[in-house]
């Protein structure tokens, strides 16, 4: 049983369908993504059918499906970020991940999510890795960054 | 009833109405393709916009309420290019390869590009690859073909309460999907193929059987027979161009024969043979305090609804396999042996008006000694391809009878292709069981008439048999929840999956016409006026099959054969 979600869930007692937003956003922010688990959860409290649920949740951006990974890269595609070239970052981080953005890697370690602005446009074009910011970024230097999370995880483990 | 003008002239409508309903009445017709009558209007394609005179804007007929002083123009010339256009925008990502589709010829979007004049890909847009889903074992999903018109989603969530799909994603990456993109083999689809009917391209079809029972036909170690439902031979007629309700039973068999089938059984047989069961099942159920009230078990869909959203009822489903099922049974394990062939050769075919059987025909439970009762199934609309690909015409065919013992059937069995249909059946027989007289008036107008919930009661040597009547899923929660509250005040209830049963069903010809489906019941109604056999249990072939086979209804036999079991399918999204 998903746990997390029932909390969420029981501070929402007899809710009907109007309040599948803000549970939708309480669940996430527990934990970390929109699970079929707790989609199933959340439509039986609600008595919402699971794709109507989907439907709703894949119309906004901020929900994902799929766990973080451990290393969570957050690539700017703000105005900013753009005109400096961001497009080609995010698609040399996902060339060297071999995902998308919105998916996490097979190994759980890595995610990739497009954000609209970070707002450290002073350092564009930026990625954030959970919570560390790097700045000013060519293509190879995002790469570089890339594999330099990957070869910790190498070294380290866990 | 007041006036608005359409086209200059005057044009009746009630309050409350929308123009499209008014010039519906009025004779006029305007393309419509996201709607759905019998639904509310949704106005979401655009196709049916007609110019308001007054004002020269476009509006959508679909969902625009009729008003006095109101003017339409409904073939301006501003009307024609803005159909044009949208017809235009809904190509612009579509597939190119009509020749190639199953709704080739049969397409409303084709036939109103055809309609529209459309002649050129004036404009092109970016086109998303997608999966074909083939995962079901009934429908096939094909997204590339979809123009997001929505049908499928209100067909299945506002008349199937399903909702196994609905729109996902947002702008360009919009699509219709399953709860987190899943295949529908691992979705609450019920398969009822309600969607099928709906959709207006190629993008829900039924999963097609057509190469195997080719390949099967024409293998000499096989002996293929076919069964059809009770539903098909009124139905198969408007494949072929003749007017909906044209009964073609004759002809129908005679095809089939020609094709190279080496029996064809009529499933009517063995509807009189589900009814001898369920009437002994409820009897026992009735007298021995058994879970009460039972409920059909016939329509496969209702079956896998009834086993996802409300597992607790399942013990309240009749045990009995349905008369597919049945027959499938009793050729391979009874008929094979009486014409000396091995069952293990027999390949059994059905025709049914219904994707679902798909499902059922596949459902381990209906393995007996790791032998399907049904090898494949065909639809309706498989069973008219296959007709024109053997090229058989069928007005140059004599009209031929369906093969004993299993052609042999009452006129109550042929009822199970209307909802209603199963009770009208069981009440005659049971009637009959329990007080040893046969009903005075064989027609039960309690089941027949109207839509939704029929109830009708029926007191038999002082016992009270309170009996309901639903079809359409979504019209059958109301009732279920009543069962599963415990507070249901009947003793049987009659459920079939699509609106209107099995003459309705998601294997029929396409499109959902109610003005057809009316015509088959009437035909259905009339063979049953006109028979002399009307009570499943007068059915001599029953009656030996009994007496030779099966022992007793309700017997060892028959609970090897004829019953099956059901199971929980909650884990589905």
């Amino acid at each position: 049983m998903n746990t997390m979600t029932e909390q969420v869930l029981t501070r929402y007692p007899g809710a009907g369908r109007d309040k599948l937003i803000p549970i939708l956003q309480e669940v996430q922010e527990a934990d970390g993504y929109i699970s079929k688990e707790a989609v199933a959860l959340i439509g039986r409290h609600l008595g919402v059918p699971a794709s109507k649920i989907y439907g709703v949740a894949t119309f906004y951006n901020q929900f994902r499906f799929t766990p973080k990974g451990k290393y969570h890269i957050m690539v700017c595609r703000g105005t900013a970020c753009h005109v400096k070239g961001s497009a080609d970052i995010l698609e040399r981080i996902e060339r060297a991940l071999k995902i998308t953005a919105g998916e996490t890697s097979r190994d759980g370690l890595f995610s990739i999510e497009v954000v609209a602005c970070i707002g450290a446009c002073g350092l564009a074009p930026v990625i954030c890795v959970n919570g560390e910011y790097h700045g000013k970024l060519t293509g190879d230097a995002a790469e570089k960054i890339v594999k330099s999370y990957q070869q910790r995880e190498a070294t380290h483990g866990n | 009833m007041e006036q608005m003008i359409a086209n200059g002239n005057m044009i009746p409508f009630e309050k409350g109405e929308t123009v499209l309903t008014a010039l519906k009445r009025a004779g006029i017709r305007v393309p419509t393709l996201c709607h759905i009558d019998c639904l509310p209007p949704v106005g979401a394609c655009r196709i049916c916009v007609v110019e308001d005179t007054a004002t020269g804007q476009l509006i959508p007929s679909c969902s625009f309420p009729a008003a006095p002083g109101l003017s339409v123009a409904t073939h301006s010339v501003k009307a024609l290019k803005a159909r044009k256009t949208i017809v235009e925008l809904l190509l612009a990502n579509h597939p190119d390869d009509c020749l190639y589709c199953d709704r080739n010829l049969n397409c409303d979007l084709q036939k109103l590009a055809e309609e529209l004049g459309v002649r050129q890909r004036r404009i092109s847009g970016e086109r998303i690859a997608q999966f074909v889903d083939n995962s079901s074992p009934a429908i096939m999903r094909d997204p590339e073909k979809c123009i997001l018109c929505g049908k499928c989603v209100r067909t299945c969530e506002e008349i199937q309460g399903v909702s196994a799909l609905d729109f996902s994603g947002r702008g360009s990456k919009c699509k219709i999907s399953t709860a987190f993109d899943q295949s529908l083999n691992l979705s609450t689809c019920v398969s009822c193929g309600q969607c099928v009917m709906a959709c207006p391209t190629g993008a829900l079809t039924e999963r097609s059987s057509l190469r195997e029972v080719m390949n099967a036909l024409q293998d000499p170690k096989k002996t293929v027979v076919i069964q059809h439902a009770p539903a098909i031979s009124v139905s198969l007629a408007e494949e072929f161009g003749l007017p909906a309700g044209s009964d073609i039973m004759g002809l129908m068999t005679a095809a089939l024969k020609k094709i190279g089938f080496k029996a064809v059984f009529d499933t009517s047989f063995s509807a009189d043979l589900t009814i001898m069961e369920e009437a002994t099942e409820l009897v026992e159920r009735v007298t021995k305090k058994g879970v009460l009230p039972m409920i059909t078990s016939c329509s496969p869909a209702w079956i896998k609804f009834a086993e996802t959203f409300y597992p607790t009822v399942l013990p309240h489903l009749s045990t009995c396999k349905s008369p597919q099922q049945m027959l499938g049974a009793v050729i391979r394990h009874y008929w094979a042996g009486t014409q000396g062939i091995d069952k293990k050769a027999v390949y059994s075919v059905s025709a049914m008006p219904c994707t679902a059987k798909k499902f059922e025909a596949e459902r381990e439970e209906m393995l007996v000694k790791g032998a399907p009762d049904i090898d494949a199934v065909l639809t309706t609309r498989e069973l008219a391809k296959l007709i024109r690909m053997y090229s058989i015409e069928l007005d140059k065919l004599e009209p031929a009878a369906c093969d004993l013992p299993f052609g042999e059937r009452s006129s109550a069995g042929k009822l199970f292709g209307a909802s209603g249909g199963v009770m009208e059946a069981a009440i005659r027989t049971a009637h009959y069981l329990i007080t040893g007289r046969e009903l005075g008036n064989l027609v039960v107008a309690a089941v027949r008439s109207g839509v939704g919930l029929r109830e009708t009661a029926l007191t038999l040597n002082g016992l009270t048999l309170k009996a309901a009547v639903v079809s359409g899923l979504g019209n059958a929660r109301k009732v279920l929840d009543e069962v599963a509250a415990g507070t249901s005040p009947y003793h049987f209830i009659e459920i079939m999956s699509c609106p209107g049963g099995c003459i309705n069903g998601g294997g029929q010809p396409r499109g959902i016409d109610r003005e057809n489906v009316k015509r088959r019941l009437a035909a259905l109604y009339a063979i049953d006026a006109a028979a002399t056999l009307r009570v499943s249990h007068k059915n001599r072939a029953v009656a030996e099959l009994y007496e030779k086979f099966l022992g007793k209804p309700g017997g060892h036999t028959s609970h090897e054969l004829l019953h099956t079991t059901y199971q929980a399918r909650t884990d589905l999204l």
